[in-house]
């Protein structure tokens, strides 16, 4: 069955409360998981408290100003600093979401910040993604074509490279993927929203001659059709995509391809 | 130590190239079904507080019970798609799953025709 329980070595524990806010200034406490894989503590809570007069506005300066001037120990991938990258991808104020797009007034009272929910931790707030990036390998995205190359590039009219909006600016950031109830139970065989995503992206493309072959390895009761149309997905992209939309579609052509 | 590459976790056995027809007759099943239930609740309705004696007659009408044995047909079926998706859902030992999914198949088989038979009787008066 599925687990509904943590372990006991996993069950989260208040932790060190690192500083406390100062008489001056506005000051606005960070509640953030804490777990390393080499001592044998169980995850916890650390507390920080940052004076916002002295730091950027976004989620992602408050995590930075305390790993540079609290506490170095601090562990967490982040890197454009402006939702391009999809490093950043945490679980703030109980939403997926990047910290870098995501300004620290908007939270009332305390920020939380746990790592990407259901995914192995490597520590503190940084997720094995390597499921993930090899279900994303497995759809194969990249054109796929047998008609020779030409001398020029792949043409495509306006209203065929349009459809691809709201697909391409997808950046595999996995706020959706794992915001899903039915990626958490099934994450070894459903690939979830961000590679579905992707997926029909590929087949959405006119100019990919593999679209047949793109649905076969989709069509599965579990690769594509544990999606339940929960949509958390598009709940929580913080790109404003439509994941459950688009697997939509591909249910659609899987229907459209036999009747 | 498990030495398997992540990619060879993700294709396991691969694609089931399966599936579509599962979806497709869960929303055919589920059409059916909103017709078929607003019809047996307009004959509940109408046969409310009728005796027995009412009941069959009104059920003796060949329409009345072909779509009495259209709904429990397409009831069973959805109901047999629905159940199936969830023990796929939360049921992770194989075992236990291919278990849970046959008790499935047997009790909406049985359900199905237990329905079916109490139908018939009163429809064919017994």
């Amino acid at each position: 069955m599925v687990q509904l329980t943590l372990p006991k070595n996993s069950t989260l524990k208040n932790g060190k409360i690192w500083n406390s806010p100062e008489a001056t200034g506005r000051w606005k406490e960070f509640r953030i998981y804490r777990w390393s894989p080499e001592d044998e503590q169980n995850p916890h809570i650390d507390t920080y408290w940052i004076d916002l007069d002295a730091c950027g506005p976004m989620v992602l300066d408050a995590l930075i100003k305390i790993k540079n001037e609290i506490d170095p120990t601090l562990t967490f991938r982040r890197s454009c600093r402006e939702g391009i990258c999809g490093s950043c991808a945490f679980n703030i104020g109980g939403t997926n979401t990047l910290a870098c797009l995501n300004a620290i007034e908007d939270y009332e009272g305390a920020v939380t910040i746990y790592p990407l929910p259901h995914m192995e931790v490597v520590k503190d707030l940084v997720p094995d993604m390597t499921n993930f990036y090899a279900q994303h390998r497995s759809i194969q995205p990249w054109l796929q074509t047998q008609t020779p190359t030409p001398p020029t590039e792949w043409k495509q009219s306006r209203e065929d490279r349009e459809a691809l909006d709201g697909l391409y600016e997808c950046i595999l950031c996995a706020c959706c993927s794992t915001s899903c109830p039915s990626y958490w139970w099934n994450s070894d065989r459903y690939l979830g929203p961000a590679i579905l995503l992707q997926a029909y992206r590929w087949i959405k493309d006119s100019r990919d001659e593999a679209t047949g072959e793109r649905l076969d390895n989709l069509e599965d009761p579990f690769r594509l059709y544990r999606c339940h149309t929960i949509l958390n997905c598009t709940k929580a992209c913080p790109k404003g995509l439509n994941p459950a939309k688009a697997i939509a579609e591909l249910k659609k052509l899987m229907v459209e391809r036999r009747v | 130590m498990n030495m398997r590459t992540p990619l060879k976790k993700v294709y396991h056995l691969g694609s089931a190239k399966e599936g579509a027809s599962h979806f497709w007759l869960q929303r055919v099943s589920a059409v059916a079904n909103l017709f078929l239930v607003i019809y047996l609740m307009g004959l509940i309705i109408s046969l409310a507080g009728a005796d027995y004696i009412t009941v069959r007659e009104a059920l003796s009408y060949p329409l009345t019970a072909l779509l009495l044995l259209l709904l429990i047909l397409s009831g069973v079926i959805h109901m047999r798609l629905g159940m199936q998706t969830i023990i796929e859902d939360y049921i992770e030992s194989e075992g236990t799953k291919i278990v849970a999914l046959m008790l499935n198949t047997f009790f909406s088989v049985f359900i199905g025709a237990a329905s079916v038979w109490a139908v018939l009787k009163l429809s064919f008066g017994a």
